[in-house]
């Protein structure tokens, strides 16, 4: 089971919990979990997410794998300039 | 065979080569957007609202259809119907319905229709003969006045998941992230400082306007030659714009005269492919200095609310920000952005940081430079450099007290990687300026600052020639000397001369998808991309000589530009240069390539510190920038002389931000100053010389530790100016930008 | 609108051509004659990308019409190099990169050169006021400010 904290603004799309506990092994798993175990979730991950894995961020990368055990944010989608 | 992926001891990075495309862009040869012909060519002109709100009730376009110059007109009725959606995730249609309007006109400057002619002065005759009916709405151009209740809707159903429930329709997303809990934070604090701040838009002043030429026959297929920084972006959303297969558009992007953001999206080149399509003859279309700044993407204006505690020794106990973001008719005005990067430089045990996207009768925001967190900084810092003054602290000191460090819990969530910022601060503390005496009137400012950096999808191809030479095709537009830096990298995998590779921006017929030249990606993400492409290059080179030696392709390494034999057990070869192989490529297997496709996700978040020395004059309320030094982790510098341009100019657009650029609107909703007379960028003899350190703290997701640097640059420069002008006048400025009325205002406050 | 016939000398070789009365200068020499070195930044005299010499003196080729070069003697960007070598400004632009996206560059050089033959020893102050009309968005002119300065140095060292 991966842990992902959540950013406080999606608290009130989960019934309140910041950390969501989903089983995933990638990037992409872990939106398709998300999103089947709090479809209220399907709003922002459409609207684009990236996710934080031990401090680097995957700003779109579905295949990226989720090492047991790594600390997981899920983050507004990064734009530059 | 044998390939470190990381590398820290270079013969190419690092040295400072002229850059490959040197004498085109100083004789005058190189092709900008509005440089390229076309046998045939029509000029093309747009027709712009003068009402900042209004209905379109009727446009009737007969009169200027009559002129035999004139050979196209099209309206938003010539486009594609794209379906509207909430936020962001109707993007396309956001950008369809500012290339030119539907029903309403919701800007000054917003395109209404447009017009095709034999010569540029006949399409500007015929606009005038076009005759638009309005009904004008009320309008509100102020971030604040939009959210508040009485507010004019710009459009209902704009708003995302994101936002509560009660607030303004104008209200587009929102944000809110952080952790701990700041009340208990500010209980636990000696003193709390709570302040209001304000900054103005800002544009990207990129001194070409936007040009393109446009092909587009009624077989779908066309040709596009344009200024961008990315032109799959363009190739994508003209195609989405007007029902074409992606495919058959090829975009070719042309020497970009800077963008820094603000052409990462399309204004002018849909309506150039739709008038040649009407027209069935190439269009050429160029904007005039005064449709760029009325109608492509500044940035987004900001009203935000910074609380910070405090302990005596300078230990932050907590923050909370509040950063109401307005970005034109359109959402995507970046608070969340803003709200993430706030308090990012700092270890903070209780942090909140809450974010509006907001819109208002303006032009569409665009990106600018690490879109969103200069405001941030700005508020912050100020705050920050506030509460130094009222415990009597160094500003140095209690940022690096505070400051973030591998291992910290960053403001927006996760745990930083390897970062650079206490390197920035110290390097800072050690410089002569910090410790230079200021004379009487000059007052010094400090700022820290952070910008994400971004990967981004990347294709790169090197292909290599039978003499030894080679070419590499990247997709990302050079916008400051990135040729030089691709061609170092190659060369450093390669073991080849510099001056033998030749780097082409590459059309998007000859190369695989790119994202734009936006986020600082381009010498990390580019980059990492022409080392790997090198390294699949040299893995064949390596195969051929293996080949031909009769040995395992594992007992061949590659060293100074030859294929050795990897010990002294896999046998007594002398070394094969590549250019030896490359002769033979085609008999011994055919041509040789490397190749990279992929989307980079390393491109690890940067960090800067900036020290500033301002005058102010008491009489006037000018503002005179005596002394500055920019220091900032570049990761591994492969052209310094370049990476140093991107803190000087970045500094140089933040004091223009800082101290005299802004928009300014009318009561009638209309921009007041849309010349560069009147919108004043800083010129020559308003600057100092811009001092420079370069920080290396190799980034942990690049093979040569490379750190994007192209933004990171104007985020300290807002609030460290604002900091040594407020020290300087003995007044905090808390308004952007600090124009003389503004200083000489304040000052009178003051008394 | 009926044309008018100009002939004038531009970079040394003499070139005729119609225009509208309308038509700036810049207009013509880009649309007309080919040489886009100049280029329009802002059309207002404001940014000095369309910098270029007319019997000598450094003008915004914006503000003037096409008809005024009549009999004029022009100098552009495009003219600045001898044949196949770069004049010392031009290298010295390349060795201290000081361009980035090179829109501004043309313009520069063209006032940079009018500045060291009226002022071959300019202090840096002197230098920035006589360059205040050409705007760079990119290098924050540090860069092109040192890259002027050496070019004078060197000039009065050869000579």
């Amino acid at each position: 089971m991966v842990e992902v904290h959540l950013w406080s603004g999606l608290r009130s799309l989960t019934g309140g919990q910041q950390v969501v506990e989903v089983e995933a092994k990638t990037t992409g798993d872990l939106l398709r979990e998300l999103v089947r175990t709090h479809p209220q979730l399907e709003g922002p991950i459409e609207a684009g997410v990236s996710i934080a894995i031990d401090g680097r961020v995957i700003a779109t990368g579905l295949t990226e794998p989720i090492p047991e055990g790594s600390e997981v944010y899920l983050m507004q989608r990064l734009r530059g300039g | 065979m044998a390939l470190d992926d990381r590398k820290t001891d270079f013969t190419f990075v690092g040295t400072r080569p002229n850059r490959p495309d040197g004498l085109d862009k100083v004789t005058g040869r190189a092709k900008f957007g509005a440089d390229m012909s076309a046998p045939g060519m029509l000029h093309g002109a747009i027709l712009r609202s003068p009402h900042a709100h209004a209905r379109i009730v009727k446009i009737d376009t007969s009169k200027a259809e009559a002129l035999k110059d004139v050979k196209a007109v099209v309206t938003r009725a010539d486009f594609a119907d794209v379906p509207f959606k909430p936020g962001l995730a109707g993007e396309f249609w956001n950008v369809l319905e500012n290339v030119m309007a539907g029903e309403k006109a919701l800007y000054d400057g917003h395109a209404v229709a447009a017009v095709a002619a034999t010569s540029a002065l006949a399409a500007r005759d015929a606009l005038k003969l076009i005759e638009v009916e309005y009904e004008v709405l009320p309008h509100v151009t102020d971030v604040d006045k939009a959210m508040a209740p009485d507010a004019p809707v710009i459009r209902e159903g704009a708003a995302d998941y994101s936002v509560p429930e009660g607030m303004h329709p104008n209200v587009v997303r929102y944000h809110e992230s952080g952790h701990g809990d700041v009340d208990a934070g500010f209980a636990e604090a000696d003193l709390v400082l709570e302040d209001s701040f304000v900054t103005e838009a800002t544009h990207q002043g990129y001194i070409e306007p936007h040009a393109c030429l446009g092909l587009l026959g009624n077989d779908g297929k066309g040709e596009l030659w344009c200024t961008t920084q990315g032109h799959w972006i363009a190739q994508k959303t003209c195609a989405a714009l007007l029902g074409i297969e992606t495919s058959q558009l090829r975009v070719t992007a042309s020497e970009i005269g800077g963008g820094f953001g603000g052409k990462t999206t399309v204004f002018i080149e849909p309506v150039a492919l739709a008038l040649s399509r009407k027209a069935n003859r190439p269009v050429k279309l160029v904007m005039t200095r005064s449709e760029v700044f009325r109608a492509t993407g500044p940035t987004a204006s900001a009203s935000m609310d910074i609380k910070i505690g405090m302990k005596k020794d300078g230990t932050i106990t907590a923050a909370r920000g509040e950063f109401r973001l307005q970005g034109g008719a359109f959402p995507g005005a970046p608070g969340d952005m803003t709200a993430m990067c706030a308090f990012a430089a700092y270890n903070l045990t209780n942090v909140k940081q809450i974010g509006y996207d907001v819109m208002a009768n303006r032009p569409k925001q665009a990106a600018y430079r690490a879109p969103g967190a200069p405001m941030g900084a700005f508020a912050v810092e100020s705050v920050i450099d506030e509460m130094c003054n009222k415990l009597g602290l160094d500003p140095i000191e209690v940022r690096l007290k505070n400051a973030a460090h591998e291992g910290t819990k960053a403001s927006y969530g996760p745990r930083y990687e390897r970062i650079g910022l206490v390197e920035t601060l110290e390097a800072a503390k050690a410089h002569p300026h910090y410790s230079a005496p200021l004379k009487p009137g000059q007052g010094r400012g400090v700022s820290c600052g952070f910008w994400f950096n971004h990967g981004g999808e990347t294709s790169v191809t090197l292909a290599l020639s039978e003499d030894g030479s080679a070419q590499l095709m990247v997709g990302t537009p050079d916008i400051g000397g990135s040729r030089a830096s691709m061609a170092l990298m190659a060369a450093e995998v390669l073991g080849i001369p510099y001056e033998n590779i030749r780097v082409t921006v590459a059309d998007t017929a000859t190369l695989g998808y790119n994202d734009v030249s936006h986020g600082s990606r381009v010498t990390y993400a580019s980059g990492l991309a022409t080392i790997k492409a090198a390294r699949h290059a040299v893995e064949k080179l390596c195969e051929r000589a293996a080949a031909k030696w009769d040995i395992p392709v594992e007992a061949v390494k590659w060293e100074n530009g030859c294929a050795v034999p990897s010990g002294p057990n896999a046998g007594d070869f002398d070394p094969m240069p590549l250019a030896d192989i490359t002769a033979k490529m085609g008999r011994t297997g055919g041509p040789i390539s490397g190749h990279f496709e992929a989307t980079p996700e390393g491109a690890g978040v940067s960090f800067g510190t900036h020290i500033v020395d301002a005058e102010v004059d008491p009489e006037t309320g000018k503002t005179t920038i005596t002394r500055y030094t920019v220091i900032q982790d570049a990761g591994k510098a492969i052209h310094p002389t370049y990476v140093e341009g991107q803190f000087q100019g970045g500094a140089a657009q933040g004091i223009g931000w800082a101290l005299n650029e802004e928009y300014i609107y009318g009561e009638d909703g209309r921009l007041q100053n849309s010349i560069f007379l009147d919108y004043r960028i800083p010129v020559a003899s308003d600057l100092p010389m811009i001092d420079t350190v370069i920080v290396e703290v190799p980034n942990p997701g690049h093979p040569f530790g490379v750190r994007g640097v192209g933004e990171t640059g104007i985020v300290p420069p807002l609030a460290a100016i604002a900091n040594a002008v407020s020290n300087a006048a003995g007044v905090r400025m808390k308004q952007l930008p600090m124009s003389p009325p503004r200083i000489l205002a304040a000052l009178k406050d003051n008394g | 609108m009926s044309k008018l016939h100009v002939t004038t000398t531009v970079n040394g070789d003499e070139v005729d051509f119609l225009c509208d009365p309308r038509e700036t200068l810049l207009d013509c020499l880009r649309d007309k004659l080919n040489l886009t070195g100049a280029k329009e930044g802002c059309g207002t005299g404001d940014c000095g990308a369309c910098s270029v010499t007319v019997d000598g003196r450094l003008v915004c080729s914006c503000l003037m019409l096409g008809a005024e070069a009549e009999g004029k003697t022009i100098e552009t960007v495009e003219g600045i190099a001898d044949g196949d070598v770069l004049h010392p400004l031009q290298q010295k632009f390349i060795e201290h990169a000081a361009l980035q996206c090179g829109i501004c560059t043309p313009g520069i050089l063209v006032a940079a050169k009018s500045l060291l033959e009226k002022n071959p020893n300019p202090t840096e102050e002197e230098t920035r006021y006589w360059l205040a009309g050409n705007l760079c968005r990119c290098t924050g002119y540090d860069k092109i400010i040192r890259a002027v300065m050496e070019t004078a140095e060197e000039l009065r060292e050869a000579s």
